[in-house]
């Protein structure tokens, strides 16, 4: 293969990469812009959305595309369940000081991990995809289903934007955000919000898992390396900033793509690292980020 | 209208508010003096609920509203402007009335009414909140509270740092609010302006009420000012 179709094909790596990082960092950017939580257990989310993806691709019957569908529904607000009373039983009774926020998401993270071993055992295990067809361009054949992957990604990023800038919801969600004594002052029920908005967070981490499962195969460790990739996005694109965050996520899936087919996949960690770097040296607030008041 | 009984508040351990005890009735503004620290603020915090009370009971209309929880006060129709404003800065005008206007779904009647009386307003509805002038920022965060068609308003210190026209047109807000029914808790340290619109005056000192009084009976020479509020 010639140089410019190796571009393309790492390019299109790049976008699946990037299309799932999205998803997971714009999940710990909410959670972080409303709440002022750092969810240090958000890539234990991710990981519960896959493991969960591949008890219900057992139990549910017939072709794997309907088992899949199922997981794509059921994954998410299982795992957004689980986010919500976590909300209500941990961090509202610590009333969410940024310190206990940060100890007690630690203590989840290894609660989550113990429990999925626990039930889903130490092994990596596959999620068939939905579908298997290839898309046939003039210099390779490419899986149709990383490019499904890549525009469930859009579709959903753009469901978020519209809830987040367009709904009564999100309306209610950024009123929380700037002040939530005022919000209270005008019938916001700001518990519910935060509940709300953690299981949102959740969610969002859990469908990126569940869309990768199929390509990546699911384990109880899994979750180590989105936690670190959505806080090295939403680090470079500016904390709480939605638009920042997807174009972090695209310039590190992309960058990783390219440099892990021509180089080697540790010199594109090393090279993420080192814009988190510069980025925290020379623009502390990330890309898009405003100025922490 | 609304009763404050034997009310003590605080935040955490520090006690603030002392058997606090004070009515306010319909159609009627009544002032509220006193130093700073006296506890003003706290108490209108203590009415919303947003610092809890460890004694006492607040009867809004028959019901005691002390044990709701906060996000609740609102919408049995008490309006409250802050001090400092604390508009949703980052939002549009037209949001800030919208969340306005949710807290106790009121409709396009209600915010075509609010927005009359403040036009500026609907000029710039667009506009993000924290970039308005000093005096409209503070005529948002009366129009936000008014778009509960509240039955009680609670301003805290809504002149302060205003020039005066928009001082005169707060005035004139409050007056005519006064013939529908509202009663109004306004917090003011100006005694000109507390003569101007109120019917009585409370004087706070040490967290608590030490002597309410008809405003007829006040001149700008009373010994309560020189006594509460050191003018
Ligand atoms: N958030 C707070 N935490 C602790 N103490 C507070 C807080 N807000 C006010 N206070 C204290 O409560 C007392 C009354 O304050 P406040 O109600 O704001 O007085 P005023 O409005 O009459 O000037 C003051 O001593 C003040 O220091
Ligand atoms: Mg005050």
């Amino acid at each position: 293969m010639s140089f410019g179709p190796f571009l393309l094909l790492a390019l299109m790596e790049g976008m699946v990469t990037s299309a799932v990082l999205a998803l997971a960092a714009v999940g710990l950017s909410l959670v972080f812009g409303i709440m002022r939580v750092v969810n240090v257990a958000h890539g234990e989310f991710f990981m519960l959305g896959a493991v969960s993806a591949w008890f219900v691709s057992q139990w549910v019957p017939g072709p794997p595309a309907v088992a899949f569908a199922a997981a794509l529904v059921l994954c998410p607000l299982f795992v957004g369940a689980i986010a919500a009373l976590a909300d209500m039983t941990v961090l509202k009774r610590l009333n969410y000081e940024p310190e206990a926020t940060i100890v007690a998401t630690i203590g989840l993270l290894y609660i989550l991990q113990q429990a999925a071993l626990s039930f889903y055992g130490p092994d990596a295990r596959p999620v068939p995809a939905p579908f298997s067809f290839r898309v046939q361009l003039p210099w390779f054949g490419y899986s149709g289903y990383k490019m499904a992957v890549v525009l469930a990604s859009a579709l959903v990023l753009l469901g978020v934007w519209r809830l987040l800038a367009k709904s009564r919801v999100g309306l209610i969600m950024r009123a929380t955000q700037y002040d939530r004594e005022t919000a209270r002052a005008f019938g916001i029920n700001v518990d519910r919000v935060y509940a709300g908005v953690f299981a949102l967070g959740g969610g969002l981490a859990a469908l990126a898992a569940v869309l990768i499962v199929p390509i990546q195969q699911a384990h109880y460790l899994m979750g180590t390396e989105p936690l670190l990739l959505s806080f090295i996005v939403v680090i470079i694109g500016g904390l709480g900033s939605l638009r920042g965050t997807v174009i972090a996520a695209l310039l590190i899936g992309l960058s990783d793509g390219v440099i892990s087919t021509f180089f080697a996949p540790t010199l594109a960690k090393i090279v993420a690292t080192l814009a988190v770097a510069l980025v925290l040296v020379f623009r502390p607030q990330g890309l898009f980020g405003r100025r922490a008041l | 209208m609304l009763t404050l009984t034997g009310i003590d508040a605080g935040y955490g351990s520090v006690q603030v508010l002392r058997r606090l005890t004070l009515e306010a009735r319909t159609g009627e503004v009544l002032c509220v003096m006193g130093r700073n620290g006296a506890g003003k603020s706290t108490m209108l915090k203590a009415i919303m609920g947003l610092v809890p009370a460890s004694a006492g009971s607040i009867m809004l209309d028959g019901l005691d509203i002390i044990r709701l929880p906060a996000h609740e006060v609102p919408r049995h129709g008490v309006g409250y402007v802050p001090q400092g404003r604390r508009l949703f800065a980052e939002l549009t005008v037209a949001e800030n009335i919208e969340i306005g206007l949710m807290t106790r779904r009121r409709g396009q009647r209600t915010r075509d009414d609010v927005l009359s009386l403040f036009p500026r307003l609907r000029e710039r509805l667009k506009q993000v909140s924290g970039t308005l002038s000093g005096g409209e920022q503070q005529m948002l965060a009366i129009a936000r509270a008014l778009c509960l068609e509240p039955k009680v308003l609670l301003l805290d210190e809504p002149t302060e740092g205003l020039q005066p026209s928009m001082i005169a047109l707060i005035r004139d807000t409050v007056v005519a609010l006064k013939s529908t029914g509202v009663a109004t808790i306004l917090v003011e340290q100006r005694v000109d302006a507390v003569l101007s619109v109120a019917d009585r005056v409370a004087f706070m000192t040490g967290g608590t009420v030490a002597e309410t009084v008809e405003a007829a009976g006040l001149t700008p020479t009373a010994p309560q000012f020189a006594a509460y509020v050191g003018v």
